[in-house]
């Protein structure tokens, strides 16, 4: 391209830019940022699903202050670069009023730090660590799902009440593995003193070598597993595991691992008896819930995951936030968001004014087969709200002060 | 005994093509939801299986030789990396088609029916699924010992794995000679996905999951070589079962840590031989004349540069700036393959070590930014020093696959550093100084240092040093034979290449206000190597010609379609049949001829 051309058309690309800039707003921008290529890829797909279910609700009854939402879509590819130069893009070229979304805790992490040094609002969906609301947290930050920490504790309370005291773990050398399992082994400690750490394996993320991570546990010979494996390695983990019949010689406790996006994929290969986080979509009582399941499998012709209620209630959120607020400033939005109460399918929830951490809760329950639709399901279930795990604000205040 | 099969058909296809094949991984996913298809489809109860084991392995057979024919076959004229261009476009291509045709949801395959048990050995529960597949490795192996040397075309195989020019001269026909081995080549990674049906998850990423560790295995075993492959498999899968129980944290690396090691001792792997001829990983670059840049071009652009950003959105300005950064970024590695003829596969270590390098000086002596960026080079120019003395010891696809091994290394260790680095969390805040925070003030300052570094490039490659690190590229041994020390010039280019890496990692690292161990992983050692060969290697210019192509491409599809990978890639494979030495390289000989 000679340098003439070169220049008409940078100055091409000017021009629209500014003509798009001009055009009035009669609808308020969402910029939503997820992998919906690479490594997330298999967890984003319902998710975003759920959020085109809230965004069509709330646009049918006439969206919100008057306008219409129209959510922009981007895929980080998993790498958090990326995400940050969706950011930038949506935030300069889009106008969109917040930003959303993220699966990966780094991606969800580098946004976060993109958001406070721009003073935009960041509306994390799905990141799981503790860190993005915590150590790390800031007033343009909040987050939807319930964190790592939450998790692993309403595990323990579970299962501090057993009588297993051998324990082994297994789960990825990430954060997201390691603070799964400390969280739940300092409150077994408190919980039961006797409780003693016979092996810890932390096999690399995506390419676990599980015939030998089986070997090296059972030679260990634990009473109960506490596992944070999810995605692939958990397949592969649990079709060694069988085959060495590891289910049969120990309790198996799993974090998120009743999720229907985990426990689906095995199909009937699903491990029963396990004590794990999860949301039993087919059996919530709640008519909200069962009407938003039909409203879901209606549109879509599937059921939900828990990535598709996550993205349903981040959307709802949002909405409750902007008018709360009675405009789309970012300010207004980050004090509407402190306190927010929001209805969602699952009961009021509410974010909270010390660290902007949604009191959305998790289910716990024992995994068994169901050979009618072929898949594992999670049976004597219960709805632990985030309020009975969450640490108080002053134990926030000083978990924030450490960076 | 997976990885034996997919890594010998990697070696085969390098030993007798030269093709650095990328996709060969993408054969392997490719075969394995083949697999799963057909398994659940066929209706021949319990042989389905094996039956949809084969025919999968065949149909990616019948994929690969397509590939050849159509693809590859028409830049086998060019320089011989430009077929790794091709292969890369390939795993994107295939990446996508996965994802369209089956979803990106995980699946479970079917078990291999009569085979789901388990038996003991010496007191361990090993499935009888393991034992059969630990069994069909020696027949794999011992059906290709007999191709090669029972039979013609094994023999003609043979010798043009050792000398192909000589194997051409004496009238074999080539062309049929590389459709047959990438046939075979892929037919046994199709093999190798099926198989893993009963074992694995199937997954839209296992591919890249695959392909550097068959990588690490062609290399630990000599390229070309399938006994080596063998026995680097083994190797390997002992090594890793001992280690993965005695330093469970090390696992990340454990394999690059043998490779590397077993490379410093055999540098042409275990069962390898010193090539004929060739330094770099793709062959050797036929450089010619380097393609001149009329001076008025260069000086209108830079011109604009200066004069555009303030009049442009702000969006467009941020990705100039990156633009920038990989601008010299994929210079820097242009000195070090193009000039210097050495291919690295690690460059991704230069960036990640000036990121990091920045990244540390601000999160723990909250250094001045200034200061910070300054160090980002240094802190590379430091590490390469290491990395560089290890590394020109070493030629061809070794030398890039030790860069790679390097590279793996300091990401399991930014990786794993939780105190330090801050492990996968990264490294937060790392934003520029108040004064040139705003867009453009920031874009004048990566320009500055881009700019800078890209002007010495320039220089040092028309410079003695230049030159003398082509006449080493060309001919190693006359070049000793004037009294030139090949090593210490290797040497020092690997320095200044990681030099300005790491200046490059510096300008992103505050662009982006983080840095992750995902700076120092293998996608962004191949991004730049890309870069090079789209701008057209034969060029400084080139560089960031091919930065720039590539940045904006995918910026733009990745904007408007979520199957960025299938828009790029066929954009990719269109760019390399219409520009098969480069949009420089081509341009430069049209406008000779």
């Amino acid at each position: 391209m000679s340098p003439r051309r070169t220049l008409v058309a940078l100055a091409a690309v000017v021009v629209l830019g500014a003509a798009a800039l001009g055009a009035a707003q009669t609808t308020i921008r969402i910029g939503e940022i997820n992998s919906f290529s690479g490594i997330g890829a298999p967890f984003t797909g319902p998710y975003w699903n759920g959020v085109q279910l809230a965004i069509d609700e709330v646009n049918a009854r006439g969206g919100v202050l008057g306008k219409k939402l129209d959510v922009l879509k981007r895929d980080d590819k998993g790498q958090p670069a990326e995400a940050v130069k969706h950011a930038q893009e949506l935030v300069a070229s889009e106008q969109v009023v917040l930003i959303a979304g993220t699966f990966l805790s780094n991606v969800g992490l580098a946004v976060s730090d993109w958001a406070k040094q721009n003073k935009t609002l960041f509306v994390a969906a799905e990141p799981l660590t503790e860190a993005l609301t915590w150590s790390k947290g800031h007033d343009h930050v909040v987050r939807v799902r319930p964190n790592t920490y939450e998790q692993g504790r309403m595990l323990a309370e579970k299962a501090g009440k057993l009588k297993y005291t051998k324990w082994a773990t297994i789960g990825p050398n990430y954060e997201y593995g390691k603070r799964a399992w400390e969280t739940f082994r300092d409150r077994m400690k408190e919980l039961k003193p006797d409780v003693q750490v016979v092996e810890e394996r932390w096999p690399a993320l995506g390419k676990i070598d599980a015939g030998i991570e089986v070997g090296a546990i059972l030679a260990k010979n634990p009473e109960a597993l506490y596992v944070s494996l999810f995605g692939s390695d958990w397949i592969t983990f649990v079709r060694e595991a069988k085959k060495r019949g590891l289910f049969d010689r120990m309790f198996v406790v799993g974090i998120l691992l009743g999720e229907p996006e985990y426990i689906d994929p095995l199909g009937l290969e699903a491990p029963e008896g396990m004590l794990v986080t999860g949301y039993p979509w087919y059996d919530i009582a709640a008519p909200a819930h069962k009407d938003f399941v039909a409203r879901f499998t209606k549109k879509y012709d599937k059921n939900p995951v828990l990535g598709s209620l996550v993205g349903y209630i981040t959307y709802l959120s949002i909405v409750d936030a902007i008018r709360k607020a009675g405009s789309t400033e970012t300010d207004k939005l980050v004090a509407a968001f402190r306190g927010l109460k929001v209805d969602t399918p699952i009961g009021p929830i509410s974010y909270r004014a010390s660290d902007g951490q949604s009191t959305m809760g998790a289910w716990v329950g024992t995994t068994k087969l169901d050979a009618k639709r072929g898949v594992g399901i999670v049976v004597n279930h219960e709805y632990v709200p985030g309020d009975n795990v969450l640490p108080s604000d002053d134990e926030v205040k000083k978990l924030r002060s450490g960076s | 005994m997976v990885l034996f099969l997919i890594a010998s058909g990697l070696s085969l296809i390098f030993g007798v093509t030269r093709v650095v094949n990328f996709a060969h991984g993408s054969f392997y996913m490719l075969a394995a939801y083949l697999a799963y298809t057909l398994a659940g489809a066929l209706p021949l109860g319990g042989a389905s299986f094996y039956v949809a084991v084969a025919l999968a392995a065949l149909a990616v057979g019948a994929v690969g030789t397509l590939v050849e024919i159509v693809l590859l076959r028409r830049v086998y004229r060019a320089p011989e990396l430009y077929q790794l261009l091709l292969t890369f476009a390939l795993v994107l291509v295939v990446s996508d088609v996965v994802k369209l045709v089956w979803g990106s949801e995980n699946k479970t395959g079917p078990s291999a029916p009569g085979l789901t048990g388990a038996v003991r050995v010496a007191g361990q529960l090993v499935p009888t699924y393991d034992l059969a597949l630990i069994a069909l490795g020696p027949c794999v192996a011992a059906a290709l010992w007999w191709l090669f040397y029972r039979t013609r075309w094994g023999v003609l195989i043979r010798a043009a794995t050792l000398d192909r020019e000589m194997v051409a001269l004496l009238g074999v026909d080539q062309a049929r000679l590389f459709t047959g081995v990438f046939a075979l080549g892929s037919l046994l990674a199709g093999l190798a996905g099926a198989l893993q049906l009963p074992r694995v998850a199937l997954t839209t990423v296992m591919d890249a999951a695959i392909i550097t560790e068959a990588f690490v295995v062609v290399v630990v075993g000599g390229m070309g070589s399938v006994p080596g492959a063998l026995l680097a498999a083994v190797v390997i899968g002992v090594i890793d079962a001992f280690g993965v129980l005695l330093l469970p944290r090390a696992s990340l690396v454990l394999t690059f840590v043998v490779m590397a090691a077993v490379l410093v001792v055999r540098p042409w792997g275990l069962m390898g031989r010193p090539e004929a001829q060739g330094r770099s990983a793709g062959g050797t670059i036929i450089a010619g004349r380097e393609v001149a840049v009329p001076r008025a071009l260069i000086v209108g652009l830079a011109a604009l540069l200066l004069a555009i950003p303030p009049l442009l959105p702000t969006f467009y300005v941020w990705v100039l700036v990156e633009i920038l950064a990989f601008a010299l970024f994929a210079a820097s590695l242009h000195l070090l393959m193009g000039t210097g003829g050495m291919v690295s596969f690690g460059h991704a270590a230069a960036f990640g070590m000036g990121a990091y390098g920045a990244a540390l000086l601000v999160r723990w002596a909250t250094a001045p930014m200034l200061l910070a960026l300054a160090a980002a080079p240094l802190a590379a120019a430091a590490t390469a020093v290491v990395i560089g003395f290890f590394c020109v010891r070493l030629s061809s696809i070794y030398f890039a696959m030790l860069t790679l091994a390097f590279a793996q290394i300091a990401y399991a260790i930014a990786h794993q550093w939780y105190d330090v680095t801050g492990g996968d969390n990264g490294l937060l805040g790392i934003w520029p100084a108040r004064w040139l925070a705003s867009p453009v003030r920031y874009y004048y300052l990566a320009l500055a240092a881009s700019g800078a570094g890209l002007a010495v490039l320039a220089v040092a490659g028309r410079a003695p040093f230049g030159l003398t690190l082509r006449a080493a590229r060309d001919h190693p041994r006359r070049a000793e034979a004037v009294g030139i020390d090949v090593r210490a010039h290797q040497w020092l280019a690997f320095v200044v290449a990681g030099f300005f890496g790491g200046l490059a990692g510096g300008i992103f690292v505050f662009l982006k206000g983080s840095v992750f161990p995902e700076s120092l992983a293998v996608a962004v050692s191949v991004e730049p190597l890309v870069m090079v060969l789209l701008g057209g290697v034969q060029s400084l210019a080139g560089a960031p010609v091919g930065a720039a192509l590539y940045k904006l491409l995918d910026t733009v599809v990745t904007r408007y379609t979520e199957y960025w990978q299938l828009v790029l890639g066929v954009i990719l494979v269109a760019i390399v049949l219409v520009f098969p030495r480069g949009i420089l390289g081509t341009l430069g000989a049209r406008g000779r001829g």
